[in-house]
């Protein structure tokens, strides 16, 4: 790859890059077109292209950005299209691969998939009446995807395995390093210590399954996206994600803004999932607010550092106050 | 020396009106959801500049708690370090009361539609005796 010309050009660099792939994925395809940055994702860059002729798939670049930053970081390109691939041969309905990218392609680290046609923006999801029927089946739903996820087998996975234990104490490592002494955080960190649950059967565990990484049509979910978190650890971990408060966008029902707990759960033992332990989603739901509270804490530092300069981000930077208030009601009040 | 009016407030909210009902209007779709952000931002800092100073009551709840005198950054770090050696928690008069309070503090110029600051707000109504 020339250098200046990726400082200078980096689109058409990665333009050149992609039209010179897309004949070893279908030999009569002629280039590509359309080709644009997608927003979201905050970690890695996702673009999305069409094949120009040949099939003309539609197809997404999920790439590693050119400069790291601070904070917790994911299991890295080649190990997330491995977990794609073994979910996606369980039955997860999850993006096809059709490449991962190699020194010879010039254009970084990463994979091209297929697009899923849908939509995956929480607020038309919420909001729009075509999806009234996906909203309605949505926590059983949701319920059943986990448990397909959770029964996948992750032998020989090039993936960390995390306790509950391990991942607090790993959040507690990140607030201290890159976030503020904040009270509310330190009383968080303190009640989830003290209960945290035992290590049950460890599975495969997404660790990002929550509104925005689901693409929805308006009969339901077509796809389960970012699996640059999988792990191996405690199942409960992902219920706990997807009904944390700030996933609701303004909603009341806790799953998602879309549905009730008792849905969640029966979906996922009627799927074959263990045993539901509510006392453990909810755990993991508490510790869910501290993690996005640490996240955003992270995000504060790369505003600070200068490696994210967007107003976006700056926004976000803000947000930690969100996650403060829903850890303070929980503390005083248990409420959910 | 008096500035001349309009005062910050106004023109950020002109500011703020323009980014989000012309700005946003205009641009294609990526720019126009950065438009809104930048908008909502312009409407953060607006509030921050009209809330009433609360730092010096915030320290002397900290002082009074930590049993100390100090700084607000000194102060806090203090208290973190009492709640996580087992010092300090929620039984101890007055945490309770003043995280509730800087919280609200925070959330209120941060993001006051967000769904726990309602519920935060409610509760400390109920602590004061109000209905």
């Amino acid at each position: 790859m020339n250098a200046a010309q990726d400082i200078l050009h980096p689109q058409t660099t990665l333009e050149n890059g992609l039209a010179r792939l897309v004949p070893t994925l279908d030999p009569a395809a002629q280039g590509i077109k359309g080709l644009r940055r997608l927003s979201g994702g905050a970690s890695q860059e996702t673009w999305s292209f069409q094949m120009d002729g040949g099939q003309g798939y539609h197809l997404i670049l999920r790439r590693e950005p050119a400069a790291a930053r601070s904070g917790g970081t994911g299991i890295g390109m080649a190990a997330e299209a491995r977990v794609i691939k073994r979910v996606a041969a369980a039955g997860v309905p999850a993006p096809q691969i059709e490449h991962e990218l190699t020194p010879d392609d010039g254009i970084g680290a990463g994979f091209v998939m297929l697009r899923i046609d849908g939509e995956a923006l929480p607020h038309r999801i919420l909001r729009d009446d075509s999806y009234a029927p996906a909203r309605a089946k949505f926590a059983r739903q949701a319920g059943k995807i986990l448990a397909r996820i959770h029964q996948s087998d992750p032998t020989g996975l090039p993936i960390p395995v995390l306790s509950p234990r391990e991942v607090l104490d790993d959040l507690g490592h990140r607030h201290r390093a890159f976030g503020a002494a904040r009270p509310v955080f330190s009383l968080a960190l303190r009640w989830l210590a003290q209960h945290a649950p035992e290590p049950r059967a460890p599975k495969l565990v997404h660790g990002d399954f929550r509104m925005g990484n689901l693409i929805f049509g308006p009969e339901g979910i077509r796809g389960v996206l970012d699996w640059e978190l999988a792990h191996i650890g405690d199942p409960m971990a992902d219920m706990g994600w997807l009904c944390m408060e700030s996933w609701r966008f303004g909603n009341a029902d806790p799953v998602g803004g879309l549905g009730r707990r008792e849905d969640l759960f029966a979906g996922y033992e009627a799927a074959g999932g263990d045993p539901v332990d509510p006392a453990t989603v909810r755990w993991w739901e508490i510790l869910s607010a501290l993690r996005w509270g640490v996240i955003i804490e992270e995000m504060a530092a790369w505003v600070r550092e200068g490696t994210d300069t967007s107003v976006e981000r700056h926004v976000i930077a803000r947000r930690a106050s969100e996650t403060e208030a829903i850890l303070l009601l929980h503390l005083l009040e248990g409420a959910a | 020396m008096m500035q001349d009016q309009p005062s910050p407030n106004a023109i950020l909210a002109a500011v703020a009106a323009w980014l989000r009902d012309t700005a946003a209007e205009a641009l294609p779709a990526h720019a126009r959801f950065e438009a809104k952000v930048a908008a909502g931002a312009v409407e953060l800092v607006r509030r921050q500049i009209g809330a009433e100073p609360s730092e010096s009551e915030e320290a002397r709840m900290l002082s009074a708690l930590v049993g100390d005198t100090g700084g607000l950054d000194a102060l806090t770090a203090r208290l973190c370090a009492q709640i996580e050696n087992g010092e300090t928690d929620l039984s101890t008069p007055g945490l309770s009361d003043l995280l509730i309070a800087t919280t609200l503090n925070k959330i209120d110029i941060d993001q006051p539609e967000f769904s726990a600051a309602a519920r935060l707000r409610a509760l400390a109504q109920r602590r004061r005796g109000l209905p």
